[in-house]
């Protein structure tokens, strides 16, 4: 079905991406949901990627890169297996925001934007992700978590550190 | 996830269905669901007069923090285009104490996609677009079950309820920008770009999306269409204020007791919501200030809570209802931190194409940072509120606005508090822990 040969992606996403295309009245429409798609595919934007997007898009491959630039959650480098992103917003900020955020410094032993070395997880300091009426809160990779204590983030670090072994395992 | 919470006093318009499991068509349909756009498409050649009228007399103003009528917006669409129409929610919800949009999706997707079906109706637009922020993956999932299960009972597509009216709705989430939420970026991220605002005029409802003619709404605005039809217009608006119809979710966040998005009437005293709705302040401390409809809006001190949550008298207190996120801070806050978090929230998502946002955003943060860390002097203050004061009203878009607003309503109603702080006696418990600045598309 691709129209694209020799894709990088798995036969699902290209076949998801052919679909994606044809929906929007205009092909471009489509570049940001595919740099996420293919984001949460790879686990960060390649070269690559890049260029596969631009030519089923029918665009430079600077068109991709000028917007890739633009929004703050799509990157050009990997990130941990779960990526937790703590805000530090105001509601988030008055009610424990921060404490979090250092509590996930200490416990991860990275700071903002690092990965730790077994490549389970990464840590960003975010902008308000809405759950200000359930603050402070966190997401991992897309997941909320919300109404946080230093405790469970504990645990919540603890699950996904074993999901995580699971996976290995397999 | 979101824990639902309630009240005696809210007034369940937009929320009465939520908690029941809307999510799912089938319990959508058993609560009314749908029954509105049928009710329109029944009026026959009248349908469009219908809508709009109704929607006018409703006194709906958008959610999304403009205030804007509704059905004024509706009616200025042309009748006839070269261009296709287009109907666009915007679901970017960021404002900082901004949640009620999240709520909204989760618990009753199927009304935003109604709504928007009614706004396609009501100008003759074919297609809609419902546009989630990033963050809202999992309900983007939501969102996309309860479009698919629409057009699996023919109510999306070709002909809708027999009424030779075709309609179909796309959804998508951005990747992460705040600016995205404003209605000309909005159209360019859809379009596939970097979101950065059009000057205007021409307004999107004559050159809008692609070209053509598009109605942009708050996705709560879109939502509380179908109950509004239901209802009828004269109804909706008794329930507010006058020119403030209806109810409005509004989240509560911050140092309350019972944080949480209500539904409460338009006018409902914020000093009640704060006190009563939301349980009053967390630990019994006492009330320092109210940031009362999102992070763009000036501050209110204590002692000036008392005031109705509408448009008019939210302005005549000096702010703005905006988004309905109302932030309380309790008497540990220093304003001069919880100010820096502010503007470095706004340094961080300015788009970076209007040089008074972008440079004065960036002055802004520099200058009260040199203040929060102790170098600061006296003049600095006064620098701030002139940077503020020259950025009101000269960018293509309000994110200007949204950052000097906030920025001039702490310096003004706490200059006192600054003014300490440079002398050394400083207010509040600090808070804020990062070293690191994080550095937005702007800059």
């Amino acid at each position: 079905m691709s129209t694209i040969a020799n894709s990088i992606f798995s036969p699902e996403l290209a076949a998801r991406f052919d679909k994606l295309v044809t929906v929007y009245p205009v092909k471009r429409s489509a570049l940001i949901p595919m740099l996420l798609y293919a984001q949460d595919e790879v686990g960060y934007i390649s070269e690559a990627v890049i260029q596969e997007i631009a030519k089923r898009l029918d665009l430079f491959d600077l068109d991709v890169r000028s917007v890739l630039s633009y929004y703050s959650m799509l990157r050009t480098k990997p990130a941990g297996k779960y990526n937790i992103q703590v805000c530090t917003n105001i509601s988030c900020m008055l009610r424990g925001g921060y404490e979090i955020l250092d509590h996930c410094k200490a416990k991860l032993g990275i700071g903002h934007k690092q990965v730790t070395p077994d490549g389970k997880f990464s840590l960003e300091e975010v902008e308000c992700i809405g759950a200000c009426c359930w603050a402070p809160a966190m997401q991992v990779n897309y997941d909320f978590h919300d109404e946080l204590t230093p405790a469970k983030v504990d645990e919540i670090l603890a699950d996904y550190s074993a999901k995580a072994a699971e996976k290995d395992g397999k | 996830m979101p824990r639902l919470v309630s009240h005696p006093d809210e007034v369940r318009v937009l929320s009465r269905r939520f908690g029941q499991g809307a999510a799912s068509i089938e319990k959508y349909i058993e609560l009314d669901g749908y029954n509105a756009a049928q009710m329109a498409i029944a009026q026959g050649d009248e349908m469009q007069a219908w809508i709009i009228n109704t929607m006018k007399a409703s006194g709906l103003r958008g959610r999304g923090g403009a205030g804007f009528p509704t059905g004024m917006k509706w009616s200025f669409v042309p009748k006839t285009s070269p261009r296709p129409k287009y109907v666009l929610v915007n679901g970017d919800e960021s404002e900082p104490g901004t949640c009620k949009d999240h709520v909204l999706f989760r618990e009753d997707p199927h009304a935003v996609i109604e709504g928007a079906m009614i706004a396609g109706l009501a100008v003759g637009a074919k297609m809609g677009f419902i546009y989630l922020r990033g963050e809202y993956r999992y309900l983007l999932n939501i969102m996309e079950k309860a479009v698919a299960d629409a057009y699996a009972k023919g109510f999306l597509g070709k002909n809708i309820f027999g009424s030779g009216l075709d309609f179909d709705v796309v959804t998508q989430t951005g990747a992460g920008a705040y600016e995205v939420g404003e209605e000309s970026a909005l159209m360019e991220s859809l379009e596939g770009k970097r979101g950065i605002p059009r000057i205007r005029p021409p307004f999107p409802a004559v050159v809008g999306l692609y070209g053509g003619p598009t109605i942009i709404n708050n996705a709560e605005t879109i939502a509380n269409a179908p109950h509004i039809l239901l209802m009828g217009g004269e109804a909706y608006a008794a329930l507010g204020t006058e020119r403030n119809g209806g109810t409005r979710l509004f989240g509560i966040s911050g140092h309350v007791e019972r944080p949480g998005v209500y539904e409460l009437s338009m006018g409902y005293p914020l000093r009640k919501a704060i006190y009563e709705v939301a349980g009053g302040i967390k630990g019994g401390k006492q009330l320092k200030a109210v940031v009362p409809g999102g992070a763009s809006c000036p501050v209110l001190r204590a002692d000036e809570i008392d005031v109705g949550l509408d448009f008019d008298q939210m302005a005549k207190a000096g702010t703005m209802l905006g988004s309905g996120g109302i932030v309380v801070l309790d008497e540990t806050v220093s304003i001069v931190e919880f100010a820096l978090r502010t503007i470095k929230f706004y340094q961080h998502e300015s788009c970076g194409w209007c040089i008074p946002c972008r440079e004065g955003t960036d002055w802004i943060k520099k200058t009260l940072t040199r203040v929060y860390e102790g170098g600061g002097q006296r003049k600095d203050i006064d620098n701030v509120q002139y940077l503020a004061e020259n950025m009101m009203g000269r960018t293509f878009c309000p994110l200007g606005d949204a950052a000097a607003m906030p920025t001039l309503g702490f310096v003004k109603k706490f200059r006192k508090e600054f003014e300490d702080y440079i002398d050394g006696k400083k207010a509040g418990t600090p808070v804020m822990t990062t070293e690191h600045d994080l550095v937005g598309a702007g800059h």
